[in-house]
């Protein structure tokens, strides 16, 4: 059991845990500070995968932005800032969804266990950020133009949303 | 390479253990007297009125918007300019194409007054 | 003599060495690791404390008055006084407030300004983990910052800090992309993003090099660490004290700490990409590190003597309308220039001479986008 495979468990935990106590939270407020955490947990298991780039990213942009974005947006209206009291938490129909996830759970482990994943063990030689780099000018041009102007449209969206 | 991240953990647990430490002194060595007036909601001295919660002011919710939509276009940038020294000028012209669709955005929100505090 | 210059890694190498007798490989990394973050940490609080000690010194001298001077020789010892007082007072919790959140926040608020210092290079071999996204990861640790001011002002049920996070935080937000913005002119000429290489490739600190990047920069850094003129969210004559209205005792103390580490972690940054780190002539490595952080800081602390706050739809509309664009151009321009002048292969003052040009055209391009809102401004203040 290397140290590897030890803190993927521990991070693995807390992140799952993090999204559990997120699902399952009264508080709104409280419910999307379990997700920032949860995003967290990602950003740590990118580090675990040698993705550097991609956790400080996660964590800029998910962690800093997106999870300010959500708080924001749940502060701005009145009524969910309280926690809900005397809502139950289990629905009338608990019995039934519970047997469709365990279903669900136990074919998917199935799968897993018996396939064949293909595992690259080549290791990506060089400074993966220029490597990033030349594949957003040169092999990804096109998907990089077109993400901005997705961008663009989001932005414009949002902002006719907003005004009115 | 995943060497250099360990002292990241060593880092997080110390930045967390100088607050706890520090916050756990204090309440060791602090009076604890409470009061119910004491523990009342700080309103100017008076008596707190409605709930808190602020006025809906979608000012604040823009300027967060507007914020992730131009930190997603930094990730972007980011791999561009480490790559750029190697690149050559078609690199500039490229990422010009993206930044300027990002800045005619920007444009536009400016002239829809989405960036007034009002 | 020689030891003195590069005292960490001789320290490092020297501890290694005599663990390695007595205990495995990977327990000596480790009781390494925790020394040096032990030591960073440690350097970070003295700091703090000097800090509130020296702001208040800076700034009573500028108001024509002394200071602190009662506690200790030169009222050198007002920070311990400072830290009693803290520890000592009273933790006057809210009953409304929601116990977790409210707890959790100080310490939210105080790790990630701590966590930046891991790539910190405090001198020549001295930094604790060289990362290959270095200030990617410095910038990221630093934008987590404001989740900890949103739980402090909502956990508070008090509208005032409610107000004050939000703000606080809308503010931190709009001047985070003019400051990432700013550093993609050092990274182009650098190409990498590992604080080391930053330092190595500063020959000519690139304050020379990118001056309009180093302005806004050292603009967006002020407005992200709250601090005047940019200080609407604590302002208390605006809104009370802001997202820490209801917190006291130590919980308050940990807010001020998150403030002061901000600054030492802006300023290292702003020395290592901008100043040329620990580069210098004579003295050692370290030193020269010192010295710069602290001009950097006393620029700080004068700016908060001397200039008045701005309006918060001022400071908006300046973040998003000026800095933002502008940080977009100086882009561009160093685009071209690194294409015409490449900044391995040409002697260093060529590429001095071709900056300057390109910053003078952009300085030239900047004032006639902007002349008439400008102009309109200097006639409203002469007119009105």
């Amino acid at each position: 059991m290397s140290i590897t495979q030890v803190a993927f468990i521990l991070i693995s935990a807390i992140t799952l845990g993090s999204a559990l106590a997120m699902v399952t939270s009264r508080t709104v407020f409280v419910a999307a500070l379990w997700m920032v955490a949860a995003f967290v947990g990602v950003a740590a298991l990118y580090i675990l995968l040698e993705a550097g780039f991609l956790a400080a990213i996660q964590l800029l942009i998910y962690a800093g932005g997106i999870a300010v974005l959500i708080l924001f947006a749940i502060m701005l209206t009145p009524r969910v800032m309280q926690p809900m009291e005397g809502l139950s938490r289990f629905n009338d129909q608990w019995m039934f969804v519970a047997a469709v996830s365990a279903f669900l759970f136990a074919g998917l482990w199935a799968l897993a266990i018996r396939t064949d994943w293909p595992v690259n063990l080549q290791r990506v030689t060089g400074d993966n950020i220029f490597l990033l780099g030349r594949g957003f000018m040169t092999q990804y041009l096109l998907p990089f133009e077109v993400t901005s102007i997705l961008l663009l449209v989001a932005l414009v969206g949002a902002i006719v949303i907003a005004r009115d | 390479m995943l060497a250099n991240y360990a002292i990241l953990a060593v880092f997080m647990v110390v930045a967390g253990l100088v607050p706890i430490g520090a916050l756990a002194t204090a309440w060791v060595i602090r009076p604890h007297k409470p009061n119910p007036v004491k523990s009342e909601i700080y309103e100017c001295g008076i008596e707190t009125v409605g709930e808190a919660w602020v006025q809906f002011k979608v000012q604040y919710y823009i300027y967060a918007l507007v914020f992730v939509i131009f930190d997603v276009e930094t990730a972007f940038l980011y791999p561009w300019a480490v790559a750029y020294n190697r690149l050559g000028v078609f690199a500039l012209f490229e990422m010009s194409i993206f930044v300027a669709i990002l800045l005619a955005g920007l444009l536009y929100a400016w002239r829809k007054g989405a960036l007034e505090w009002v | 003599m020689q030891f003195i210059y590069d005292i960490g890694p001789r320290i490092v190498a020297i501890t290694a060495q005599f663990l390695g007798q007595h205990f495995p490989a990977w327990a000596v990394q480790l009781i390494l690791m925790i020394v040096s973050v032990a030591t960073i940490a440690v350097f970070v609080l003295i700091t703090f404390m000097f800090l509130t000690y020296l702001e208040r010194k800076i700034i009573a001298r500028m108001q024509d008055r002394i200071g602190p001077n009662r506690v200790g020789p030169l009222g050198l010892l007002q920070p311990v006084a400072d830290a009693i007082k803290m520890m000592t007072k009273e933790d006057i919790t809210p009953t409304v407030a929601h116990r977790a959140a409210y707890n959790i926040a100080p310490v939210l608020v105080v790790a990630p300004p701590l966590m930046a210092f891991a790539v910190i290079p405090f001198g020549k071999g001295m930094i604790a983990a060289d990362l290959n996204i270095g200030i990617l990861y410095a910038v990221a640790i630093s934008s987590l910052g404001t989740l900890g001011l949103l739980m402090a002002g909502w956990s508070s049920r008090n509208k005032f800090s409610l107000i004050g996070a939000m703000r606080a935080v809308a503010q931190m937000v709009s001047y985070e992309v003019p400051m990432i913005l700013s550093l993609m002119g050092v990274l182009m000429i650098t190409g990498s993003l590992a604080m080391g290489q930053i330092v190595s490739k500063q020959a000519v600190p690139f304050i020379i090099l990118q001056p309009v990047a180093f302005i806004i920069y050292f603009i967006s850094s002020i407005a992200e660490l709250n601090r005047t003129p940019f200080d609407i969210p604590e302002a208390e004559s605006e809104i009370v004290a802001g997202y820490h209205t209801e917190y006291s005792g130590m919980k308050f103390a940990m807010f001020m700490m998150s403030e002061y580490v901000s600054v030492i972690v802006m300023a290292a940054v702003g020395t290592t990409v901008f100043l040329g780190g620990w580069r210098g002539p004579v003295l050692p490595s370290y030193i020269w590190f010192l010295l710069k952080i602290y001009v950097i800081i006393f620029v700080l602390m004068w700016f908060r003597g001397t200039l008045p706050r701005l309006r918060v739809d001022q400071l908006q509309g300046f973040a998003w309308k000026f800095c933002v664009p502008v940080a977009l151009l100086n882009i561009f321009m160093s685009g071209i220039v690194i294409f015409l002048v490449p900044p391995n292969t040409t002697h260093p003052l060529v590429q001095v001479a071709a900056y300057a040009v390109g910053n003078i055209i952009l300085a030239i391009v900047v004032l006639l986008l902007y002349r008439r809102p400008t102009a309109r401004a200097a006639a409203a203040v002469s007119g009105a």
